[in-house]
């Protein structure tokens, strides 16, 4: 039992990094469903492959950096933004046993830590490349995710206050007799929004904004520098999905099943969802998004803690 | 070979604008007025006068003129000119009046030979300021008081004035050429960006701006397009779109080429309208010939060029949603788009630029089993317009993005020279297919769709609702497609009539000119317009008695809505502006030529 977080150690961030990968051809595979073409299907068996190849291209690429760019920075961006998805990893049970730190007990505000530094990847990034297209995704990308974060915080509290700790393995075995999603909808509605932000993908892509700003704040980016934000974004898709799945479905629980397959499999779903979205919905303009914000989604979330603490005082008092 | 020579047509005595013309004009100096062979009224007016019978016309107009189109022709070389004053430059400015049916006049303005010049209109209607440099660039006129009088189609560091007829036409008719190192240096010098050369101010009284060039390789910009915009954070003070990436010349080699082989060129002017081009090409052609068209051809054309039409207003649909970042539809109405092209390969056997019409029809009878196809395409895409209508158009995010946005009034449309979709968004029920009938849309019937906001979204509306009244057209050609010849019994037609050239020497002989050297087309001048996908599209062709054109002028519709956008994009947001961009629905090539 000692040795075994210190193989989790090595394996999960491994595994999460594969699966990473794996996931940009998921998404390739299912966008080119819904959107009545093949997508990669030539290397390996339906395509499989694909992601091996893009990865091997793009570690073969030319380490470049802009002439016009702050060296230092400039490096230290993407490996911020690898950094703290992957550090998000180490507070979340996949499975009674299993995981790293699950039964942290601060774990969740970790994370929400460890996604509040996130934030430096995108932002130093639009800084230090000193591009104009750039500087415009990263202070879009500032503003966004500094907001949303706000939201994501406080629609949280209403889970924690249910659950009663900031333990994900005590919010998980909190939700044995009915997943959170019910009596919690609102802040899983916030949360999930929150967490599209914050993953910065369609519809909230904005700090990337292809059709606006070129890339965004990775315009200057190319080889595995570019692959690490491009990596990174996907374990951010993980992170977030799993985040869902242990606060609002119940994490690994689940009938007949082993519990890792349940956690799997919940994750998956919500990753599909994420997928989805992108292929079916319009990209709102910066200005509608922050008015989304803090106009609706703040007010609802305060509600929803409001509410959360009247029922609970309530049936704590009858 | 001696050309007949065909005697004008009559003057048709309804014709309020020519009457106002001449009503102000003659009391002072007496005008010319001669009637082309399209039956266009043309006023030849000294320079000194111009201004001030313009700025009449426009005052008196009720908002209702259009500055359709304002061009030059280099007269030095040119023989048959009978009839016309004295002239080395000819600047014409062609108005269009939009109060009922299309009332249309040439006003033409002689100029000698040596520095010619001009005083600028673009004070009294707006879109003037682009044709002007235009003129500018392409002839050498110059324009007193033009507040912009720069380059515009070829580069800035560019010497000649190519449209000139001193300027040679292909490359091979001057020396290689070679970059030495301070031409190099002064090729990229005159690349650094300096606001002020643009009309902008680096900062104002409390900040900086920002400047960014967006495009030529931006995503977002439809092509070869540059706008440099003027930022305070992401909001738009100004914005100057800077063309000419896609010049190609297409006026030019309209004097190179001969009447028939310059039908392929038209194809790839506005290059998702394929045969929508061909269309006033060769109606001006047989204009000037004076070539009736069979009635089998003029359906067989209408058909084709209504398929287009759907066919380029799927990709602005599709491309339109894609700019405000949903990125499925564009896939679903490619797809549509293929269909069409199934049927257009099935008819011509080319799929984007079929080159398909011909001088006085077309080039083939449609092939067996052509009704079942466009059939079951009538039958299929009307579904997927309502799936498109819940996934885009009633998207509350797609809404958002799109109403309220760009938005532009009926005057400034018409002060703008904007016609096609955009002119009908703003409530104006105008449509050059029922005010000027051509070919033979005065026996079908369809709806003139319109908006009211003139904005981005009412822009989407209007387009999607083309694409049904096109379908309920190509149906109707389905069923009235009359029996007959697909080509004009006429020996300028090309490639001229083949069946009795066996049986005597002298139609022998014209076959073989014919053929070799290509049609002579009579002297004289015509112009055809049609309602194209993005708006009128005009062909003036200018013969001087030869197997090629003296002078073509193509005025294309996406020209003069790019010249909006300035006004569009003040106080938005980059944002907004690629959804302004996406809804103006214009191609690089239809811009540049």
């Amino acid at each position: 039992m000692s040795h075994l977080p210190l193989l989790a150690i090595f394996l999960i961030p491994a595994i999460i990094l594969a699966l990473a990968t794996l996931l940009t051809w998921v998404e390739r595979r299912l966008l080119g469903l819904w959107q009545d073409r093949h997508g990669p299907n030539r290397v390996g068996p339906g395509g499989l492959f694909q992601a091996v190849a893009d990865g091997i291209k793009i570690l073969f690429k030319q380490d470049w950096i802009p002439p016009f760019a702050d060296k230092t920075v400039f490096v230290l961006a993407p490996s911020i933004g690898m950094m703290t998805v992957l550090l998000s990893f180490a507070a979340i049970p996949f499975t009674p046993l299993s995981g790293i730190a699950g039964t942290l007990n601060i774990g969740l505000l970790f994370i929400l830590g460890m996604m509040g530094l996130g934030v430096y990847a995108v932002v130093l990034a639009g800084w230090a490349s000193n591009s104009k297209y750039a500087l415009l995704g990263g202070m879009r990308a500032a503003a966004q995710m500094i907001s949303y974060e706000v939201f994501m915080g406080l629609s949280l509290l209403g889970v924690v206050m249910i659950a009663g700790s900031f333990n994900l393995h005590d919010i998980v075995t909190a939700q044995t007799h009915c997943w959170f999603i019910l009596p919690q909808c609102l802040g899983f509605f916030i949360f999930l929004l929150a967490g599209i932000a914050e993953t910065h993908r369609l519809p909230f892509d904005l700090p990337e904004g292809e059709n606006e700003l070129g890339a965004g704040f990775h315009t200057e980016y190319s080889g595995m520098k570019f692959g690490m934000f491009f990596i990174a974004e996907y374990a951010g898709i993980i992170l977030i999905s799993s985040l869902v799945t242990t606060l609002y479905l119940g994490g690994w629980l689940g009938p007949v099943l082993p519990a890792v397959v349940w956690f799997v499999l919940k994750t998956s779903g919500v990753v599909i969802f994420f997928i989805l979205l992108r292929a079916a919905l319009p990209r709102p303009r910066y200005d509608q998004l922050m008015a989304l914000g803090w106009k609706i989604l703040l007010p609802l979330s305060l509600l929803n803690v409001t509410a959360t603490g009247t029922v609970l005082m309530l049936r704590a008092a009858g | 070979m001696s050309a007949t020579v065909l005697p004008p047509p009559p003057l048709q005595s309804e014709r309020p604008l020519l009457k106002k013309i001449l009503e102000q004009t003659n009391a002072s100096l007496s005008p010319v007025l001669e009637i082309t062979r399209d039956n266009i009224a043309v006023v030849w007016i000294s320079p000194l006068a111009i201004r001030l019978t313009l700025q009449m016309l426009k005052e008196d107009s009720q908002n209702c003129l259009m500055l359709f189109d304002l061009t030059a022709i280099d007269e030095r070389d040119r023989i048959h000119r009978e009839g016309q004053p004295a002239s080395s430059f000819t600047v014409v400015y062609h108005l269009m009046s939009l109060q009922s049916a299309a009332d249309e006049v040439r006003i033409k303005v002689a100029l000698p030979d040596h520095s010619p010049s001009l005083p600028s209109i673009s004070d009294i209607w707006p879109n003037a300021n682009w044709y002007e440099r235009e003129i500018w660039d392409l002839f050498g006129i110059h324009f007193d008081q033009h507040p912009f009088l720069r380059r515009i189609l070829t580069p800035p560091t560019w010497t000649d004035h190519p449209l000139r007829k001193d300027h040679h036409a292909r490359a091979t008719e001057k020396l290689p050429y070679s970059l030495t190192e301070d031409q190099e240096k002064y090729e990229q010098d005159a690349l650094c960006f300096d606001p002020s050369l643009w009309g902008m101010k680096r900062h104002s009284d409390h900040s900086d701006f920002m400047f960014l060039n967006l495009g030529p390789n931006h995503p977002s910009v439809h092509g070869v397009f540059r706008i440099v915009l003027q930022l305070e954070g992401e909001r738009i003070v100004d914005a100057v779109p800077d063309i000419g990436f896609h010049h190609r010349g297409a006026e030019k080699m309209g004097e190179r080429q001969s009447w028939h082989t310059y039908i392929p060129y038209t194809d790839r002017v506005d290059y998702l309208g394929g045969v929508m081009n061909n269309f006033p090409y060769v109606m001006a052609v047989e204009t000037l010939a004076g070539i009736s068209v069979p009635p089998r051809a003029q359906m067989i054309r209408v058909m084709l060029a209504e398929l287009f039409r759907i066919a380029s207003h799927l990709v602005f649909y599709g491309t339109m949603a894609q700019d405000v970042g949903q990125l499925s539809p564009v896939f679903y109405m490619f797809t549509d788009r293929e269909k069409i092209f199934r049927i257009i390969e099935a008819i011509c056997g080319f799929r984007m630029h079929p080159a398909w019409f011909r001088i006085g029809g077309v080039a083939m009878d449609l092939p067996v089993g052509w009704e079942g196809l466009i059939r079951s395409f009538l039958d299929y895409l009307p579904k997927r317009l309502d799936e498109y209508d819940a996934l885009v158009m009633r998207n509350p995010i797609f809404r958002a993005r799109t109403q309220g946005i760009g938005a532009y009034t009926k005057a400034e449309a018409v002060e703008w020279g904007v016609t096609g979709p955009g002119l009908r968004a703003c409530g104006l029920e105008w449509d050059y297919r029922k005010h000027a009938p051509y070919a033979c849309y005065d026996q079908l019937e369809f709806d003139i769709p319109n908006g009211q906001n003139g904005d981005c979204y009412d822009r989407i509306v209007v387009h999607i609702e083309e694409i049904r009244q096109s379908l309920r057209i190509i149906r109707q050609c389905v069923d009235l497609m009359p029996s007959g010849p697909v080509k004009a019994e006429h020996s300028l037609t090309t490639p001229p009539p083949k069946a009795r050239t066996m049986h005597d020497i002298e139609t022998l002989i014209h076959h073989f000119l014919n053929v070799s050297w290509g049609p002579v087309i009579p002297p004289g001048e015509a112009r055809a317009c049609v309602e194209a996908t993005k708006g009128l599209n005009s062909y003036s062709l200018i013969s001087d008695g030869g197997t090629t054109s003296y002078r073509t002028r193509i005025r294309t519709p996406s020209f003069a809505h790019l010249q909006m956008i300035p006004l569009l994009s003040r106080g938005i947001m980059i944002a907004d502006l690629i959804a302004v961009v996406g809804s103006i629905d214009f191609v690089m090539a239809d811009v540049d030529r």
